[in-house]
C-alpha cells in the first residue's frame, strides 16, 4: 500500500497562518472601511427618503454642492493642464533644475493640507504678503471662491503629473522624434502621438485629482472662512451640520461625497484595466512588452 | 543628394562624443557608419538628421548648409532602432502620418494610393489594417522604412536598423534593404556595430572609434588593407603575435617573416584565423592544440604557440585535429602594426 503523500506547506502557506491572515484582513476591512460606509447610508436614509430629499434641497446644502462643483470645474482643468505641461517638460526636455522641479511637484503630497491653508492665509490675508495690495485693488481671494480654488489646486497639484511622468519616462522620446522627423509640428506631435499614448493615465490622474478636490477639507477650511451658504464647500458643510446636531443632514450630505467616491473607485478600476496608474517598474515592463509587440 | 560633413563636433556635458569628423557621401551611395558602442556613430547620424545639433562644423546637403535646419524641415527619413511606430495607429496610418502632417497638401485618395504603393514596396500588402503590436519584428522594421520613405526624403538614415532582430531575419532584411536602395537610388546612411552587416550592405564603410574616423573605404579596401591594429581587430577575429624586427625581417622565435617597411624593434603581427596552414610536421611555428570547436563550415582550433601565445585558426571540416596534438603553423598572410 502506497501512503498518500502529504504536501508540505509552501512558504507562509500553513493552514493556520492562512486563516489567521485572511480573517484579520477581513475583520479590519469590515470595521475600518465597510462599517462607516454602511452607517452613512443607514443614517442618511434613517428618517426616510423625504427627510433625505429635504436636507439635500436645503439652500445651504445646495450652495455647498455648487461651491464644490465650481471649485472642481476650475481646479481640475487647471491642474490637468499644469500636470501635462510639467510631465512633458520633465520627460521630453533636458534643462537645468529638472530634478528640482520633480521634487517641487511632489511637495503638496508630503505637506499637511492645513499647513498649505495657513500659508495661503499669510500670502493673501489682510496681514499677508499681498494682502494690502489685493485690498486696494478690491480683489477678494480669501474667504471666497478664489481662495478655495487656490487651496484645492495646491493640494492636488501633483496628481496628474505624477501619473504621467513615470509613463512618459518609460515611453522615451522616440515617438516624438519620429513624428517630428516626419514633418509634424509640436502641437501636432502632442495631439496625434503623445496624448493618445498617455490618455488613460491622464484620465486616471484627472479622476483622482477630482476626487481629492471635491473631498478636500483641511486646506479649504482655513481659507474659506466657513460662511454658511456662501463659502462652504460640501465637506465643510457636513462638518457644520454635524456640529449643529443635524446628524441626518450631515449624513445625507456625506452620502453625496460617498457616492462620488464609489464612482471614482469604479472609474479608477476601469482605467487600471486599461493600464493606467502603473508604477514606474510596471510601466517599464509594459514598455518592454510594447517593445515586443509594438516596436 | 550628396551629404558633406565638415569638421563636425559634438559634446555632451563634458564628454566629447564626436571630434571634428569630416566625411563626403556621394549621391545615391549606401554608406555604413561602423564602430563599437561609444564611438559616436549614432550621434553623427542624429546630427545629420537634425535630432541633435552640431556644436561645431557644418553639415551640407548638396550645396545647402543644413547644419541648423530643424529636423522637421530637413527632409530626411529616419528609421529608429526600436522602430518607434505609433502603437495606436494602424500600419497604414503609420505610413500615412508623414503625408498627413506635411505642408504639401495631398488628397485622401492620393495618400491611400501612395500607402498601397509603399506597402507593396516593403512586401506587406494586406497588412495595412493591423496594429504594430500585431505584426512581427521584421515586419515592423519594414513598416518603419515605408513610413520614412513616404515623405520622399532626400536622405534615408537608419539607426541600427536590424539590431533587435534575430540572425536569419536580419540577413533577409539586409539583402532586401540593398534591393530597395538600388531600386530607389536614395542616399542612405546607416549605423551599425555589426561588421558583417556593414560589409554585406554598404558601398562604403566608415569605421569610427572614440568619436573619430579611423578608416573609410569600400568593403574590399577596409578588409584587405586595415590601416591600424584597431581596424584589423574590429573587422573580425584576429590573432596577435609579438615579434622583433631586425634589418627588415620580423623574428617569431625561429620563424622569419619579411617586414621590409618596418623599423627595427618590437612589432605586432596580426593573423586572421584563415591566414595560417596547419600541418603535423615541417616548417613553421610549433604549436600545441588546446581545444577544437566545430562549426558548420569548418573547425576552429585554439592552440598555444611557442612562447605561450594563444592563437585561433580554421581548418577544413575533414581535418583530423585533437586537443593535445603538436604540429606546425605556416603563416600564409599577415599584417604588421607597430607594437
Amino acid at each position: 500500500m502506497t501512503p498518500t503523500r502529504r504536501k508540505p506547506p509552501r512558504v507562509g502557506d500553513g493552514p493556520i497562518i492562512r486563516r489567521v491572515l485572511i480573517g484579520t484582513t477581513l475583520f479590519f476591512g469590515a470595521i475600518l472601511v465597510l462599517a462607516p460606509l454602511i452607517v452613512i447610508a443607514v443614517e442618511a436614509f434613517g428618517q426616510g427618503l423625504k427627510a433625505y430629499a429635504a436636507t439635500i434641497a436645503h439652500p445651504d446644502t445646495r450652495h455647498a454642492i455648487f461651491m464644490t462643483v465650481a471649485t472642481a470645474l476650475i481646479a481640475v482643468p487647471v491642474n490637468t493642464a499644469f500636470g501635462l505641461a510639467a510631465a512633458w517638460a520633465i520627460t521630453k526636455f533636458d534643462f537645468w533644475g529638472r530634478r528640482a522641479l520633480l521634487v517641487v511637484i511632489e511637495i503638496p503630497f508630503s505637506i499637511s493640507p492645513i499647513v498649505a491653508g495657513v500659508a495661503y492665509l499669510f500670502v493673501y490675508g489682510l496681514q499677508g504678503l499681498f494682502g494690502p495690495m489685493l485690498e486696494a485693488a478690491d480683489i477678494k481671494i480669501l474667504f471666497a471662491l478664489p481662495g478655495i480654488v487656490l487651496a484645492s489646486m495646491f493640494v492636488t497639484a501633483p496628481f496628474v503629473a505624477r501619473e504621467l511622468i513615470p509613463l512618459m519616462q518609460a515611453q522615451g522620446r522616440d515617438l516624438e522624434e519620429a513624428a517630428t522627423s516626419l514633418g509634424a509640428s509640436g502641437w501636432r506631435t502632442f495631439f496625434s502621438v503623445t496624448l493618445p499614448n498617455v490618455k488613460w493615465a491622464l484620465l486616471y490622474g484627472v479622476v483622482l485629482c477630482n476626487a481629492r478636490v471635491m473631498g478636500e477639507f483641511g486646506a479649504v477650511s482655513v481659507v474659506s472662512g466657513n460662511i454658511r451658504g456662501q463659502t462652504n464647500t460640501l465637506p465643510l458643510h457636513i462638518e457644520l451640520l454635524y456640529h449643529d446636531y443635524q446628524a441626518a443632514g450631515a449624513f445625507a450630505a456625506a452620502s453625496i461625497l460617498a457616492t462620488l467616491a464609489v464612482v471614482t473607485i469604479i472609474a479608477k478600476v476601469a482605467l487600471e484595466r486599461r493600464g493606467a496608474g502603473r508604477r514606474p517598474a510596471l510601466a517599464a515592463a509594459a514598455k518592454e512588452q510594447n517593445a515586443g509587440t509594438s516596436s | 543628394m550628396k551629404i558633406r560633413l565638415d569638421q563636425v563636433v559634438k559634446t555632451f556635458d563634458t564628454f566629447r562624443a564626436v571630434h571634428g569628423v569630416s566625411l563626403d557621401i556621394e549621391s545615391g551611395q549606401l554608406v555604413a557608419l561602423l564602430g563599437p558602442s561609444g564611438s559616436g556613430k549614432t550621434t553623427i547620424l542624429r546630427m545629420v538628421a537634425g535630432l541633435e545639433y552640431a556644436d561645431g562644423g557644418h553639415i551640407y546637403f548638396g550645396d545647402q548648409d543644413a547644419t541648423d535646419i530643424p529636423v522637421r524641415d530637413r527632409g530626411v527619413g529616419f528609421v529608429f532602432q526600436h522602430y518607434a511606430l505609433f502603437p495606436h495607429m494602424t500600419v497604414a496610418e503609420n505610413i500615412a502620418f508623414g503625408m498627413k502632417v506635411s505642408k504639401t497638401k495631398r488628397s485622401k485618395s492620393e495618400i491611400a494610393t501612395r500607402v498601397e504603393e509603399l506597402l507593396r514596396l516593403v512586401k506587406l500588402e494586406g497588412l495595412g489594417d493591423r496594429f504594430p503590436g500585431q505584426i512581427s519584428g521584421g515586419q515592423r522594421q519594414r513598416v518603419a522604412l515605408a513610413r520614412a520613405l513616404a515623405v520622399d526624403p532626400k536622405v534615408l538614415l537608419l539607426d541600427e536598423p536590424f539590431g533587435a532582430l534575430d540572425a536569419n531575419v536580419r540577413r533577409d532584411l539586409r539583402r532586401w534593404l540593398r534591393e530597395i536602395h538600388d531600386e530607389l537610388g536614395i542616399t542612405t546612411l546607416f549605423v551599425t556595430h555589426d561588421q558583417e552587416e556593414a560589409l554585406d550592405l554598404a558601398d562604403r564603410v566608415v569605421i569610427l572609434d572614440q568619436g573619430r574616423i579611423v578608416q573609410e573605404g569600400t568593403p574590399a579596401e577596409v578588409c584587405r588593407a586595415p590601416n591600424s591594429a584597431f581596424v584589423m581587430r574590429f573587422l573580425g577575429d584576429a590573432n596577435r603575435i609579438s615579434a622583433n624586427v631586425r634589418d627588415g625581417r620580423a623574428y617569431i622565435g625561429e620563424t622569419v617573416i619579411d617586414a621590409p617597411s618596418s623599423s627595427d624593434g618590437p612589432i605586432d603581427i596580426y593573423l586572421r584565423p584563415g591566414d595560417v596552414d596547419w600541418r603535423p610536421e615541417g616548417d613553421g611555428i610549433s604549436a600545441t592544440i588546446v581545444r577544437v570547436l566545430d562549426r558548420p563550415g569548418g573547425r576552429r582550433v585554439l592552440a598555444n604557440v611557442e612562447g605561450g601565445t594563444a592563437l585561433e585558426f580554421d581548418v577544413p571540416p575533414e581535418t583530423d585535429v585533437r586537443s593535445g596534438q603538436h604540429g606546425r603553423l605556416l603563416i600564409k598572410r599577415s599584417r604588421l602594426y607597430p607594437a
